[in-house]
């Protein structure tokens, strides 16, 4: 469950450093696009080193390069240890997550791993956003990103703001995360000055069920989390519902109602979900 | 000579170039070198320590990196030295 996930790149041991101040609640070290080919191996090293020595409290995600490259091999064997939470998988297919996945299992059983590691695949092509569906269903997957740049570039046409472009796209991650109870997280907002823009864009994919949101720098992430906690007024609802429910559930009914309105499982089910999101992060 | 070179010169980084030698030679230049010198030097003596290195010449300009960014930048530094021809 999560609002926000931050970029950061992994050859910049200031940024690394700095990560968990920004609290998002993910941070995302990146190997692949941040990194030149010339510093991936002092990309992996430092991450690595950084992670051995230091205590985050944060969600720990690194993207590694993709299975298309040379490189993530040496990524997979520097990077996975017991402080590594979840891998971020570009240009993610099917065959990529099956080769992926049998990797982990040797790494955590040789490296005696105290957890199994997460994978979030990014959907940046039209043959990956075909495959979505295939791809939520893998156990190791509890998110998938939208990566809205590649995806308009395989698809040969332009991005923009207004993002009529990858309305699809949006909307069949979020069915397919939803259907498996996932965490769907759309793609960044890129113009790092433009806040109103941001305001309105995750108001719109929140509003069409995406549960977060990926960014690229750290001013991005409060708006981020306020848009993605639950409202005050949602809060309070929740509570006011969860009461008559166990007032109900005391007098042996069912269904009730509550200002006229029938109450039954699927809101009360969303109601506990409000109170858990707005525990979880904080605002209750 | 074979040489390795990696890091940057960005603030919280350290730039390090190492070179083939027949002895060990340290050179450190720290923008906190009158506190932490000492510190810098046990790094580097414990990274070739470990990597079971003797002989090598390492040059450090730091711009306040802590150790495990030292260390990695060392790591590769003498990686690259090893991978690169005379």
């Amino acid at each position: 469950m999560r609002r926000s996930l931050l970029f950061i790149p992994g050859n910049n041991p200031g940024m690394l450093l700095n990560c968990d101040v920004f609290e998002s609640d993910a941070v995302i070290f990146d190997l692949e696009d941040a990194v030149s080919i010339f510093e991936k191996d002092s990309a992996r090293m430092l991450v690595f080193n950084y992670l051995e020595s230091m205590k985050i409290k944060t969600e720990i995600i690194i993207r590694i390069n993709g299975m298309d490259t040379p490189y993530y091999s040496d990524d997979l064997e520097k990077i996975v240890c017991d402080k590594l939470d979840t891998i971020m998988l570009p240009k993610a297919r099917v065959s990529d997550l099956q080769l992926l996945d049998s990797m982990l299992v040797k790494y955590e059983k040789n490296r005696n791993l105290t957890k199994k590691i997460a994978i979030i695949p990014i959907i940046e092509s039209a043959i990956s956003l075909l495959e979505v569906e295939q791809i939520v269903t893998y156990p190791r997957v509890n998110g998938v990103l939208l990566g809205a740049e590649d995806y308009t570039k395989d698809l040969e046409i332009n991005r923009t703001k207004k993002a009529e472009e990858i309305l699809y796209a949006r909307n069949r991650i979020i069915v397919a995360c939803k259907a498996y109870k996932i965490d769907a997280i759309d793609t960044p907002f890129t113009d790092v000055y433009d806040e109103d823009g941001l305001k309105k864009e995750t108001s719109f994919v929140k509003g069409l069920g995406m549960n977060a949101k990926s960014a690229i720098h750290p001013n991005q992430i409060e708006l981020i989390n306020e848009i993605f906690n639950p409202a005050i007024e949602e809060i309070n609802e929740a509570k006011r519902i969860l009461a008559s429910y166990e007032e109900a559930m005391k007098k042996g009914l069912g269904v009730f109602s509550l200002d006229g309105k029938m109450i039954d499982a699927p809101i009360i089910k969303r109601a506990q979900i409000t109170i858990e999101k707005a525990q979880k992060f904080g605002v209750l | 000579m074979k040489t390795g070179i990696c890091g940057t010169m960005e603030s919280n980084d350290c730039f390090i170039t190492v070179w083939e030698s027949d002895s060990l030679k340290i050179e450190i230049e720290s923008i906190v070198g009158d506190f932490f010198y000492d510190r810098i030097a046990w790094v580097i003596k414990k990274t070739i320590s470990e990597m079971e290195i003797t002989n090598v010449h390492i040059k450090v300009i730091d711009k306040g990196a802590l150790d495990f960014c030292i260390k990695a930048r060392l790591i590769v530094a003498l990686s690259r030295m090893e991978e690169s021809h005379a």
